[in-house]
């Protein structure tokens, strides 16, 4: 790579990469107690067997210090940047660098595939890739950096579309209710349902990943949004998809509905799943990049 | 006792599985995508390994190069079926595979072909990948490596490889449809039941 960085920045550069290669292997704490709760719930004999397995997968992929699934995804970073955070500037560089040097060491999966020319560029590094969403947080100095290793299976299932306003919440709910019955089986549940409600497919899109990367076990502060999250938790719940699709006591880790105003002549809903590995991750960088991970407890990069 | 499949695997040793059962494969097994799919299948060229017999994995995984030349299996878990779906029918007939395994179910057209080729779809627990990688005891070797890692078709030679659940028997039937009509007619139960709870703001 032609970027130069300095030492400082060669920090940030190192502690992503590693924290990259620590979210391919162990799964962030929520997800890992969810999952580890359906496993008690479950009653049916197979879909017990298909968790053991999966456990049994979690526990290889420590010990012989490996990706959890081979597909890690391609890369994707939700960034709160403090106006005033000193690597703002550069921070786009640094964290593709980030993304190339974890390709190279966990191994991760060359997920970028060049579009039109259908070429892998074995990197992970291509236009839009790794793929990056900023909010930028006046007068605040630090960063907050959550990524997503978006899976194929799991990216499949996604959706957004704009309803007519007639079609109500109960539209919403039966474009939830149907993607993940329809999709949503091939995508290795019990899933993370991601909502976002809007005006347009773009809003009602990041929102809906947004919502996805909440952390399993939150509710939306919403009265009316919990309300929805609560029911669709439930209804696909009582469904029994079960783990893989096999039928099964449970179908879902949790929903979580994120929202924003819309126009008064559509009702977007966007629509994201996250897998039962799904793996995310959240670390925040003080100005003096002193650093916290807030979702894989007693790590250090 | 455990079901073990051992390739060539014949019509004898499948006609009697039914979608549901588990089963495990030993020997010879070939990853294959979307682009190994559509080079055998639209652009009708096969690869130089026999595949009669074998077993057909849809998998993308994560290989890693030795410096002596040889390769390691580091993740390798099954990929969503149903992406080969429009190319699977032409594979099965072209090559004889007799076990395919992925995630997720497959249509109609693999259900037919499977019938009328004797040949089973099953699923591997899906993210499962350093199981699977575990299972493969040795990368015999890879064609089609132009097309990238995932997309290649590596060759591996696969130990007691499961549990497979059989989705896709002999015999025409398909687990994951039979599955997905029991989703449905709960869903339609659990939408009526929410239904009337959501007139927020009306």
């Amino acid at each position: 790579m032609d970027t130069m960085f300095s030492e400082a920045e060669l920090r940030i550069v190192n502690s992503v990469a590693s924290y990259l290669s620590v979210m391919s292997k162990h799964l962030p704490d929520d997800v890992f107690d969810r999952l580890s709760e359906m496993r008690k719930n479950e009653k049916n004999d197979g879909a017990k067997a298909v968790y053991d397995c999966m456990f049994k997968n979690l526990d290889m992929a420590v010990t012989l210090d490996r990706p959890i699934c081979q597909d890690t995804g391609l890369i994707q970073f939700f960034i709160k940047a403090g106006s005033g955070f000193p690597y703002l500037a550069n921070l786009k560089n640094i964290l593709t660098e980030a993304v190339r040097i974890a390709t190279e060491v966990t191994p991760l999966r060359p997920n970028a595939v060049d579009t039109f020319r259908e070429k892998n560029s074995g990197n992970n590094i291509a236009v839009g890739s790794p793929w990056i969403e900023w909010d930028i947080v006046s007068g605040s100095d630090d960063a907050e950096i959550e990524i997503y290793m978006a899976g194929g299976g799991c990216s499949l299932p996604g959706k957004a579309l704009v309803l007519m306003p007639s079609a109500g919440y109960e539209g919403v709910a039966k474009a939830v209710l149907e993607t993940v019955c329809d999709r949503g089986i091939n995508a290795c549940p019990p899933l993370i349902v991601g909502v976002g409600i809007g005006t347009c497919a773009d809003s009602a899109g990041l929102l809906s990943k947004k919502a996805l990367l909440r952390g399993v076990g939150t509710e939306n502060p919403d009265k009316d949004a919990q309300k929805l999250e609560k029911m669709l938790f439930e209804g696909l719940n009582n469904i029994g998809i079960g783990p893989n699709g096999i039928t099964g006591t449970e179908s879902v880790l949790d929903v979580h509905v994120e929202f924003a105003a819309h126009h008064p002549a559509t009702l977007a809903v966007g629509i994201s799943v996250g897998c039962w590995a799904t793996r995310y991750g959240r670390i925040h960088f003080n100005s003096d990049l002193s650093y916290e991970i807030k979702t894989h407890g007693g790590v250090t990069l | 006792m455990k079901k073990v499949l051992t390739t060539p695997v014949k019509d004898e040793d499948i006609i009697d599985l039914k979608a549901g059962d588990t089963v495990y494969l030993t020997g010879l097994l070939v990853t294959s995508r979307d682009d190994g799919h559509r080079r055998l299948v639209a652009d009708g060229i096969m690869p130089e390994i026999d595949l009669k017999g074998a077993g057909l994995y849809h998998a993308g995984p994560i290989v890693k190069k030795l410096g002596d030349g040889t390769y390691q299996m580091i993740s390798c878990g099954p990929t969503t079926s149903m992406r080969m779906e429009k190319f699977e029918k032409d594979f099965i007939r072209k090559t004889g595979v007799k076990v395919i395994i992925g995630k997720g179910g497959m249509g109609q057209d693999t259900v037919d072909a499977c019938k009328e080729h004797k040949a089973i779809h099953c699923v591997f627990p899906g993210g499962c990948a350093v199981v699977a990688a575990d299972e493969i005891k040795e990368i015999k070797g890879v064609e089609w490596e132009d097309f990238g890692m995932p997309e290649a078709l590596w060759i591996l030679e696969a130990v007691e490889f499961g549990p497979l659940m059989v989705t896709i028997d002999t015999h025409g039937n398909n687990l994951f449809a039979e599955n997905k009509k029991i989703f449905n007619d709960k869903l339609e139960t659990e939408f009526d039941k929410m239904k009337s709870a959501l007139k927020f703001g009306h």
